[in-house]
């Protein structure tokens, strides 16, 4: 069972001040095996508070990160999973599943992990699945109204993963989860 | 010289405990053969150890001990005596007849004692007589002892209330008056200390009088321990003797002491309602005393005293200590006038303590302190020396912290007034303590009076204070202030539109003087804070009839426009860029067309003139095409003009690969699915078209640059595109015609 953290669009300081207390309550060191992030942090202070919860953190670049030096686009090993993960302000129309779906076979990974709209979607497509953890602050967007803070965690156990989201709704943190289970194993290569 | 002195002191103190051990032998073996006249011949040889003048206190100290342990076993001794038909009284006269009067008195002591236990006279005449008969000894360092051992042996045989020597109703004054004039001739002694031998000595002479000191200061805690002294006795008789012999002896170490125990020792309900008798004496002691220390320790144990048990706040108000503490230390300040800054800053510093402790709900209170700090520290210019700067901060970081929110500290006039004392680098710790005071208690600031007052405390952060254009900052510490004031902004909010321009504007005005350092930290907040305004006005209903100076989506367009037109002084135009792409899409939400292709005209003029970087191109196209793509607000002209030059800036870029996947991109730009005048499936094929002859391009260049025959990728990704349904949907339109 390995668990896999997948935030983003923090926007501290520009648009949130910081995460909401219940979420920063739940995010223990040492629980956690990988995190990934979507970007758009945007300082370095908040890059060295992800690295306390868990020193294997991968990053993609967002518009506003003060780091210039994140790529455009990951991709990782988990398990039986590879993992695909970029911001999204390069893939348009910004939020468009087919546009994202085309991401996904460029870089032929059964998990795309992007956000910049600051809403939390997850879809099943052809074989894989394309998630979005939302924004993990809840910060202000153009394309989303009414954004409330939401993570995601991923339990990723052979062929299977198990994606649970939490969602900050009115003060109280809110779980739903989606799972999805791989039809072949990853080839060695 | 001095190490000789040493030496020949152990050599004293070795042979002198020789001498009593010897002598305390022949008197143990006189017990034993209850043979009393020997007994008393070597008792009295062994006490004569104790007439030396050689040693330091340290070292005669070590001689009492022994002493006093052999007279605890004569003690028994004697007690045998009298059951085996001594009398007490002939004990008592007999050993009066002992040669010296050191040894003499050490051993009426003694006898008095079994004397007192015997009851055969009140305990009062016994006491009395020896503390009479004690001055007899006016050596200070054998008094002091003496009068010890006269205190320690009395202590549990004191007339009190339950005490079992109790005898008429007046024996408490009568102990009371004992332990007093004990106190009063130990005192005495002590300070006689001071002036004993050569004036080069003083400093030795002071160091062994502060070795001696807790001798003088137990008699104190012996009353504090007497049950009868309450408080109408202690403020009748008791405080009044002890400070008379505190101001008589006008002696500063004793002064000093001898305040500070009374301070410690006597409950803190007493000194509260004897706090002008208290008070009072501080004139009247000696200048070179430390007052301040003192007055400080009051005010330290009275707070907490507050703060511990509040059923006593009302007796604060009762007798009115704010204000008598207020007054006192206004005296004392001018008693003394030459007293450093850092001493004025500590008292004031002591009084806010006290005052928001005990008068957490009178602000008027702690800003009269504030006042008074100010007075002091007015025509000094700004504070230099570290340890009052350090006092200064703990006196403004008190109300912030006591509070938990700034905003209380706020609305102390006085509170902007002392920092302007504080130099420049302590101006932005107290800035930070302010701030982080805000972000700890969640704090919200909702007004603009309020964001005012605020902006000004931390000003030393805002922008370069006088003289520290200069200043060596770190860049890192740099970032993290002006980070923490970019959170800060976040902070400042009201759910009323008005008041929220209101604060918009009040932070505006403050961050544009913080120069081009700051701006790239404190405008991007800024704005989204506007934005999220515009939203909330969005929702509203226009209202017709509303009123002119209303906060309107435009007025704050128009604020947004001069905002961040600031960065590109810097210049900052990544930042400014993104920036006006927000605003761009903020004003095609509110239906304003004319202002979003204001933003939009901003942001390209900013493509094409300062954008250079590759790197910084690429993304900057993928955000104004992305942006562009969503809009709705455009009419047929504007957003032909805004198209066609995107297109021209994707086809512009440097590496082939890039150009091909924004130009690709720029097909969505023709086709929005979900509205009616914008599906152009001509320009949308025209777009893909050209996307496939600069990939084309790219494969030739790729053969004759390197010889390879480069990967298929762009290919792919194009043949993706047209499968997407808006080009899919012209390919069946054309079929069909």
């Amino acid at each position: 069972m390995v668990l896999v953290l997948a935030l983003g669009d923090l926007h501290i300081p520009h648009r949130a001040p910081d995460l909401p207390a219940k979420f920063k309550s739940m995010l223990v060191p040492g629980k956690i095996q990988h995190i990934i992030c979507t970007g758009n942090l945007c300082i370095k202070e908040v890059h060295d508070y992800l690295k306390t919860l868990c020193p294997d953190l991968h990053i993609a670049r967002g518009e506003y990160d003060e780091d210039s030096r994140y790529p455009e686009t990951k991709t990782i090993t988990i398990g039986q999973f590879k993992v695909g993960l970029c911001h999204g302000h390069q893939v348009i129309p910004w939020g468009d599943l087919d546009s994202l779906a085309m991401l996904q076979r460029q870089l032929d990974v059964d998990i795309l992990v992007t956000g910049h709209t600051h809403q939390f979607t997850a879809y099943k497509h052809e074989g894989g699945v394309v998630i979005n953890p939302g924004s993990a602050t809840g910060a202000h967007s153009s394309i989303t109204y009414d954004v409330n803070p939401s993570f995601i965690l991923m339990d990723i156990d052979g062929l299977r993963v198990v994606v649970y989201v939490y969602e900050l709704i009115d003060g109280e943190v809110k779980v739903d989860k989606i799972d999805f289970k791989k039809t072949t194993a990853t080839t060695a290569n | 010289m001095m190490a000789g002195v040493a030496e020949d002191e152990e050599k004293w103190l070795t042979a002198g405990i020789a001498g009593l051990q010897q002598n305390a032998f022949y008197m143990h073996r006189a017990m034993d053969s209850n043979n009393l006249r020997d007994a008393l011949k070597y008792s009295a040889q062994m006490l004569s150890e104790l007439r030396t003048s050689k040693l330091s206190p340290h070292k005669y100290y070590e001689l009492y001990m022994r002493a006093f342990d052999e007279l605890r076993k004569l003690e028994i001794f004697f007690k045998e005596e009298t059951q085996r038909g001594c009398s007490v009284v002939d004990l008592y006269e007999l050993v009066q007849h002992a040669g010296n009067i050191l040894p003499r008195l050490y051993l009426l002591c003694t006898v008095g004692s079994v004397y007192i236990k015997s009851k055969e006279a009140p305990a009062r005449d016994i006491l009395k007589d020896l503390v009479e008969m004690c001055r007899g000894i006016q050596h200070p360092l054998r008094g002091l002892f003496l009068r010890s051992y006269l205190s320690q042996i009395s202590r549990d045989k004191l007339p009190d209330i339950g005490s079992e020597y109790e005898g008429d109703a007046d024996t408490i004054m009568d102990s009371m008056e004992f332990v007093l004039q004990n106190f009063t001739e130990m005192n005495k002694l002590w300070v006689r200390m001071q002036h004993q031998g050569p004036a080069r000595d003083k400093e030795k002479r002071e160091k062994e009088r502060s070795e001696l000191r807790d001798l003088v200061g137990k008699n104190l805690h012996v009353l504090s321990q007497i049950e009868g002294v309450d408080l109408d006795l202690y403020k009748e008789t008791v405080l009044p003797r002890v400070l008379e012999q505190v101001v008589n002896c006008k002696d500063d170490i004793a002064q000093h002491y001898l305040m500070d125990c009374i301070i410690q020792v006597f409950p803190d309900e007493y000194h509260l309602q004897t706090l002008e008798i208290l008070l009072d004496v501080f004139p009247q002691l000696q200048p070179s005393v430390d007052i301040k220390t003192v007055l400080s320790q009051l005010m330290e144990r009275l707070s907490n005293y507050a703060a511990l048990s509040a059923e006593a706040l009302p007796e604060f108000l009762q007798v009115e200590a704010f204000s008598k503490l207020n007054n006192a230390i206004g005296k004392v300040i001018e008693a003394q006038a030459d007293m450093p800054v850092f001493g004025a800053v500590t008292l004031y510093s002591s009084l806010l303590k006290f005052s928001l402790h005990v008068h957490p709900d009178r602000l008027d209170y702690a800003d009269q302190v504030l006042g008074s700090c100010v007075k002091q520290l007015s025509g000094r210019g700004k504070i230099e020396d570290s340890k009052a700067t350090k006092q200064i901060v703990a006196l403004l970081s008190a109300p912030v912290e006591k509070y938990n929110n700034v905003v209380t500290a706020l609305k102390l006039s006085n509170y902007p007034r002392v920092l302007e004392y504080l130099d420049n680098e302590t101006n932005k710790i107290m800035a930070s303590v302010v701030i982080q005071s805000v972000m700890k208690n969640n704090t919200r600031i909702t007004t603009a009076e309020k964001v005012e007052a605020l902006f000004e405390l931390i000003k030393g952060l805002i922008k370069d204070l006088d003289g520290t254009a200069h200043d060596e900052v770190d860049e890192e510490d740099f970032k993290e202030e002006q980070n923490s004031v970019a959170r800060l902004i976040q902070m400042l909010h009201n759910d009323d539109p008005e008041e929220m321009f209101k604060i918009i504007s009040t932070v505006r005005k403050h961050i544009l003087s913080g120069g081009p350092k700051r701006l790239p930290f404190t405008v991007p907040p800024l704005v989204f804070s506007s934005v999220k305004l515009i939203r909330q006005l969005q929702g509203q209903e226009e209202n017709p009839f509303g009123d002119e100076a209303a906060t309107t989506p435009n007025k704050v367009f128009q604020l947004l426009s001069q905002i961040i037109e600031a960065l590109s002084n810097i210049p900052a135009p990544d930042l400014a860029l993104r920036l006006y792409l927000q605003c761009a899409e903020a004003a095609n939400d509110c239906d304003l067309e004319p202002v979003a292709y204001e933003f939009f005209t901003q942001a390209y003029i900013l493509y094409e003139e300062e954008i250079s970087d590759s790197k910084a191109q690429i993304t900057a196209i993928h955000l104004i095409i992305g942006t562009l793509q969503r809009m709705h607000i455009f009419g047929v002209e504007n957003r032909d003009t805004l198209t066609h030059k995107a297109t021209g800036y994707s086809a512009k870029l440097l590496k082939k690969p890039d150009q091909c996947r924004a130009v690709y991109a720029c097909s969505h730009l023709f086709w929005v699915d979900d509205q009616v005048n914008m599906k152009d499936g001509e320009r949308v094929l025209l777009c893909l078209k050209r996307a496939l002859r600069i990939a084309n391009a790219a494969q030739q260049m790729l053969n004759v640059a390197r010889g390879a025959v480069g990967s298929l990728t762009l290919f792919v990704e194009i043949l993706n595109k047209y499968w997407f349904p808006h080009s899919i949907t012209v390919f069946f339109h054309r079929t069909q015609k």
